[in-house]
Order: structure tokens, then C-alpha cells, then sequence
């Protein structure tokens, strides 16, 4: 994919992202982000056993904190800058970085070469966001997993994360692994590509506009008549379910990494 | 500054509250997203055309100040007499010297965009000169004594019900009718009358080629040939930056134009406007005036990035696309252009001051940016600007202007403990442990409790469970 800013994978291309030149890894890096790491870090341990289920080892750097999005998304480039090279030195060598994120995963890959653009360690953040992954666009593309669905019956619902769709090329990986499973009933969204109105700090700062949106989201997903909404993202997906809870809804949201282990580990 | 800032919050929750407009939106932004989507259904196609579209572009803007004096010399070899304006005021100034020159009473209007920017209606009611708009669309929001909704569509806003009460309610030999074809033949009747009577026509431009000296004009209802070939005189005003090289350069971007902004292959009328009536001709105005407007467009091309903004080829496909625009419409954004490009180009024209909250106006979900067909960077330069709006600095009218020292110090703090392990680790399970005590009633909090339940903080973090599962750290 092209990090010149103007070039977005065009949608209807199955698994446009980036393809992967080397062998499969034995190892990789986990990038939890932020969000995952306060809020949903089940489903960023289910990311990693997913990974490991794999014969992967896989590496949590314990000193990793933030990609520097929240900062740079509101125009405080410095501030993004400096949390962004904190994280430089904590991913060494040429292992793959897997992120249960296609937002954050696009602020690494697309942005920081950016970000870095005329600093001194700009060559070593170019290196360490090109071996940047999506972790469905992982699991799909380099490891190619198949996997058995343990569970029981039940309808379900996609929601595409903007960033993982437009930022890494993301759109039909999520939705093939969803599909393996036996017993898991997908039907898509009416408006799958629509933003649900997250969109980090807009959604305190145009409140009203952001409820808008997230209620037209959540009458989509009621329609589709799906137990559970599934995401890549935990913003989008911190927004969704608070409005389905908030709104008394009985649908339950939920990270494609916790459900994928859910399904296929019992 | 002493700027007012334009409340982009209120206009755009008092649209919210308006069932009816949301309705309108939703249905008619839903018909032009698939319409569009099966214009463009091959995408090898589609990424061919748009680079070639964006490269048009990205070559008349590189030259664009050679281009202008070609655009000039040809216009005035032609026989079209070219004006320059720096501002709306010069521009309004030139447009009614003509008139005067003329003894000009009534004007009858094709659609135009910069004389939306130039409110040039208003301008010219003042002088007692009727201004008429000829667009169906345009004339339906001149009736209800509002601003144009969309660039392409200005009264998408009203349904077919809506549109027949303000003609029942407005034109004197009107019958309340809800038939579409009613409708427009009753606008059709009123409008040839005044074709036919016009003093002066005016229209937009949609490209000047520079070298054959010819505007180029697209348009369905055949209002933009009336208005530019009836009247005795006819002035077209245009943006500095719609020039391009060569005639060559026209069907890719009218063919990207017309499916971006309609989904139509082509539109009924492609107007190429070359010279006044010629000896021995019978018909075509006795002169034709080309104003040219700056109004902050060379200082949006003095930056490198910014000028990109200059691009656009005003489909208003972005509008479309916008899952911001479809909520609140466009209105509430108060100004000519709504949506995605107008929320980083007239902040850049009218100040950061005034306009700093438009490009907050915005999730940064890039929809736009995957459908411009001149691949203008849209979210890119949404970012850059919030950044310039806090931080003082000369590339952008009122950079700095926005700076808040409460601000500043949150993302200060916020930076110090991201960017330290230790910091982060002591800040993180603090909020492990008592985050989830906070009140709904704090700020953002507040705000994100309105429709949906408190974010619950895990009781362990990502960090904590990777450690006790004994995840190698690095």
C-alpha cells in the first residue's frame, strides 16, 4: 500500500493490503494499544492466543503504550511525535507487529513515516511501520489459518472499522474468517462501510452529531436481527456497545479476536 | 483575533433536530452512493481515470500562474474580456460596473458556486438589480430565501411536498401540485420568460482552458446555454485554480465530474464557450466577461500540502459520502461549501478564527478521500489544519488562533506519561483501579454518556495479563 496519503486501496479488491514478502515468522511482536489495554484486554489476550495457537511465539513488550493517534488526530503533532518514538524502541529486529487495531495499526503503518518526516530516527520508524499488521489481515494473509467452530448456532453482524477498510487495505479478511465457522450465521450491515461516529475525541466533542450517527449504526445492526455485533476495533466498538447498552439493546458487541477464541476454543 | 468563531455545534444540532431534513438526506445521499458506486463498478478503470484525473489537476496546479497569463491572453485574443479580483468585494464591484455600463435590470443566473462565495444575489438586489437563478435547484432555494444544502444538488435538503408548498406559497400562477413534472414545467414557464427579457446572463465555469482560451460548462436543464447565450452580455466568474492546460484535458475530467458528482456518463449540455457573437453571426451575447476571483486562493497555493485543497473539481461527491454531511446537511455548516472539502477549504479562505471548528467537523473515516476523483488527501489536511488552528504560524490565515493553554497542557501531560513505561504503568493501573468510580456527571464523560452506558475499565490491564500469563516481554 502506498503511505503517500493520497492512495486508498480501493474497496471492492479482496485482501488489497499489503502482501507479505518473507516466509511465515516464528515469532512476532504484540502492539495492544491503548484502548484494548484499559478497556478490552481480554480481547487483546485472545489476540495473542490466537497467535500462539498458531505455533507463533509471540512477544508483549511490556514498555509499549500508545501509536500517538489520540494526539496527532487533534493537532498536537509533537505530542504524538514523542509517545510515537517511545514505542521505537521496544520493537527491535525484523519480527512482525500484529495489532488487534486497524486504526491503530494505520496510524503506525500510514502515518509515522509521516510523523517522523525529517527527524533523525525517521529511517527506524519507516522500518518498524512497514513490518505493521492488522491482526485479521495477519491471520488470513500470512498464516492462512482455518479454523473449526466449536459453538453453538447464532446470527451475527460485521462492522467495518474506517481505518482498517481505507488506512490498511482491511475489508474482506475479517468477514472470510467469520465465515469458517460452521455454525455462525453472517449478515452483513446495510451500510457495512459507514463510520459509527467514534472518531476519538469528535465524539465529545460533536456529541450530537456522533449519537446521530451511532443511532443510525445501531438501527442497522437491530435490523440485520444479529444476537451479537462483531468489530476489528475497539473504538468503534466502545462506541456501539455503549450505545446498544445504553439503548437497552439486547445485542452484544464484541472484538473479532475474542469471538474468533471463543468459537474455536470452547 | 476579534474574529467571531462561526458555531458549527449549534447550527449542526439544531439540524439534527429536524426529522424531516435527516429523512431527506439519508434517502437522497443513499440513491447518489450507489448510483455512483456502479459509475465506477470496474475499479481498474476507476483507479486509471482518477489518476489521470488528479494528475490534470496536479499539472494545471503546478504551472498554475503560467497557465493564467495563457488563460488571459487567449480569453482576450478570443474576444473575452478577462478581470482579475483578489477579493469577493472587487469581484461583486467588477460584475456590477458591467451592469451599470449597461444599464442592466434584470440578470438571469446558470448555477456558480463562487457567486454563492461572493453573495452575489444579495450584492446585487442592494443595487436594485433583479438576480435570477436559473437552476431549478438554485431558483427552488432562491424561492425559500435560503442558502444552497449541497454544491450539485442545492435543494436537496426539501422533498417533492416541501418544494410544492413554497411554489403554491410563492408564484402567483401556481396550483398545489406534488407531481415532479408539474412542478418543473411550472418553473420552466416563469424561467423562459425571463430568458427572454435578461439584460445580462451570468454562470460558473467548471474548467478555463488555458490554451484555446474556452470555459467549459456542464449542466442538465439547458438554463446554463440560456443564460449564456440569450442575454446580449454574459459574464462568467470562476476560482483562479479551475484553469487546466490543454483542450485535451477536459473529457477526463468532465467524464470524472459528471459520474462523481450524478452518475451520469456525460451531462445533457457541455457548453464550450469560445468567443462573443461574430460578425455575420445570429445569435450569442455581444460580449462576454471572465471574472476571475482570488479570494485567498493564492495564499492556500503559497503551501505545499495545502494546495492540494485547489484541486477539487466540485462533484460534491465527498458531500455524498460523508457520514457527517448525510446527519446534519449542509446547512449547518454555513457557508457555500459544506461537507468534507468545504470543512478544510473555507476555513483556509475566511481564517481559522472564524472557521477553526470545521475541520472537527470530521471522524477522520477517510470515505471521501476513497471516492474524490482527483484523490485530494481530504483527511490529511483536515488534520493539518487542526494542528495549525493551535499552534501560531504564518502558512494559514488565524493559525494559532485557537490555542488553549488548558489544552496544550492535557496533551503535554498526556505525552510525558505515554512516553515514559513507568509513568504509563502507574497512570494505567490507577486507572484500573479507580477510573470506573468516576462521575457521569465530569466533562467528555458527560457528553459520551448522553446515548450510550460508561465505558468500563478493565480491573486488569493487557499489560497485567500478559505478565501473569508469562508472555515474553521484548
Amino acid at each position: 500500500m502506498s503511505t503517500d496519503g493520497t492512495t486508498v486501496p480501493f474497496s471492492g479488491v479482496p485482501f488489497s493490503g499489503v502482501s507479505f514478502s518473507g516466509s511465515r515468522p516464528d515469532s512476532v511482536y504484540y502492539f495492544g494499544t491503548c484502548l484494548v489495554d484499559l478497556f478490552y484486554p481480554e480481547a487483546g489476550m485472545a489476540g495473542i492466543d490466537l497467535l500462539k495457537a498458531q505455533g507463533l511465539r509471540v512477544v508483549f513488550p511490556q514498555g509499549q503504550s500508545c501509536c500517538g493517534q489520540p494526539a496527532y488526530n487533534s493537532g498536537y503533532r509533537e505530542e504524538a511525535l514523542k509517545v510515537a518514538r517511545a514505542q521505537l524502541d521496544y520493537f527491535p529486529g525484523d519480527w512482525p507487529i500484529v495489532v488487534p487495531s486497524g486504526s491503530c495499526a494505520g496510524m503506525m503503518k500510514k502515518h509515522w513515516p509521516d510523523l517522523f518526516k525529517g527527524e533523525p530516527d525517521e529511517a527506524r520508524a519507516k522500518q518498524v511501520a512497514s513490518r505493521v499488521w492488522e491482526l485479521t489481515q495477519f491471520l488470513v494473509q500470512v498464516l492462512n489459518v482455518k479454523f473449526e467452530d466449536q459453538g453453538p448456532p447464532v446470527k451475527i453482524t460485521w462492522h467495518a472499522s474506517c481505518h482498517a477498510q481505507r488506512e490498511m487495505g482491511v475489508v474482506e479478511e475479517p468477514k472470510a474468517l467469520l465465515r469458517q465457522l460452521a455454525n455462525v450465521e453472517l449478515v452483513e450491515l446495510q451500510r457495512e462501510r459507514e463510520c459509527c461516529g467514534f472518531g476519538g475525541t469528535f465524539s465529545v466533542r460533536h456529541p450530537e452529531i456522533s449519537a446521530a450517527m451511532v443511532g443510525d449504526k445501531v438501527a442497522d445492526i437491530e435490523n440485520t436481527g444479529a444476537k451479537a455485533v462483531v468489530s476489528g476495533d475497539c473504538g468503534c466498538l466502545m462506541n456501539i456497545s455503549g450505545a446498544l447498552e445504553g439503548g437497552k439493546k439486547p445485542v452484544r458487541g464484541v472484538h473479532i479476536a475474542q469471538f474468533l477464541k471463543e468459537r474455536t476454543h470452547g | 483575533m476579534g474574529e467571531t468563531s462561526v458555531n458549527f455545534a449549534k447550527a449542526s444540532t439544531t439540524a439534527l433536530q429536524d426529522p424531516q431534513l435527516r429523512a431527506n438526506f439519508r434517502r437522497a445521499m443513499d440513491g447518489l452512493m450507489s448510483k455512483r458506486a456502479v459509475q465506477f463498478a470496474d475499479s481498474k478503470e476507476w483507479n486509471a481515470v482518477r489518476a489521470l484525473g488528479a494528475s490534470v489537476r496536479l499539472r494545471a496546479l503546478s504551472k498554475l500562474p503560467e497557465l493564467l497569463e495563457k488563460l488571459e491572453a487567449n480569453c482576450t485574443r478570443n474576444g473575452i474580456q478577462v478581470h482579475w479580483a483578489s477579493t469577493t468585494d472587487e469581484a461583486n464591484a467588477i460584475v456590477l460596473s458591467i451592469m451599470q455600463r449597461v444599464n442592466a435590470k434584470l440578470v438571469v443566473k446558470g448555477k456558480s458556486m463562487v457567486s454563492e462565495e461572493m453573495h452575489l444575489n444579495a450584492f446585487l438586489e442592494q443595487h436594485g438589480i433583479e438576480s435570477l437563478e436559473s437552476d431549478l435547484g438554485e431558483y427552488i432555494v432562491q424561492l425559500d430565501e435560503a442558502m444552497p444544502s449541497h454544491i450539485i444538488m442545492p435543494a436537496i435538503h426539501m422533498n417533492t411536498k416541501q418544494i410544492a408548498h413554497l411554489f403554491k406559497q410563492k408564484i402567483k400562477e401556481a396550483e398545489y401540485t406534488e407531481d415532479v413534472a408539474q412542478l418543473t414545467d411550472l418553473a420552466r414557464r416563469v424561467l423562459r420568460k425571463k430568458f427572454a427579457t435578461a439584460d445580462v446572463g451570468i454562470s460558473g465555469v467548471n474548467m478555463a482552458v488555458a490554451e484555446t482560451g474556452t470555459l467549459c460548462l456542464v449542466e442538465n436543464e439547458g438554463n446554463g446555454r440560456m443564460s449564456t447565450t440569450v442575454p446580449p452580455v454574459h459574464i462568467a466568474v470562476m476560482g483562479l485554480e479551475k484553469v487546466v492546460e490543454k483542450l485535451e484535458d477536459v473529457p477526463p475530467v468532465i467524464s470524472l465530474l459528471t459520474r462523481s458528482a450524478t452518475a451520469q456518463p456525460i451531462t445533457t449540455y457541455v457548453n464550450m464557450i469560445s468567443s462573443p457573437r461574430k460578425e455575420g453571426e445570429k445569435d450569442g451575447p455581444r460580449e462576454i466577461h471572465l471574472v476571475i476571483l482570488d479570494n485567498g486562493r493564492s495564499s492556500i497555493y503559497a503551501d505545499e500540502e495545502l494546495r492540494n485543497t485547489l484541486r477539487c473539481i466540485r462533484c460534491g461527491a465527498c458531500m455524498n459520502h460523508c457520514p457527517v454531511y448525510t446527519k446534519v446537511g449542509g446547512h449547518a455548516y454555513e457557508a457555500p461549501y459544506p461537507g468534507p472539502i468545504g470543512s478544510i477549504l473555507v476555513p483556509q479562505m475566511e481564517g481559522l478564527a472564524k472557521r477553526g471548528e470545521l475541520p472537527h467537523a470530521c471522524t477522520m473515516c477517510n470515505a471521501c478521500v476513497e471516492i474524490c476523483p482527483v484523490k485530494i488527501p481530504i483527511v490529511e489536511i483536515m488534520g493539518r489544519l487542526r494542528a495549525e488552528a493551535v499552534h501560531p504560524g504564518d502558512s494559514v490565515k488565524g493559525a494559532g488562533s485557537r490555542a488553549s493553554k488548558a489544552e496544550a497542557m492535557v496533551w503535554k501531560g498526556w505525552s510525558m506519561t505515554y512516553a515514559s513505561p513507568l509513568a504509563y504503568r502507574f497512570a494505567t493501573g490507577l486507572l484500573a483501579k479507580l477510573g470506573n468510580a468516576a462521575p457521569t456527571s465530569l466533562p467528555l464523560l458527560k457528553e459520551w454518556t448522553n446515548v450510550r452506558a460508561k465505558p468500563r475499565f478493565a480491573s486488569r490491564t493487557l499489560h497485567d495479563l500478559a505478565r501473569e500469563k508469562g508472555i515474553p516481554d521484548v
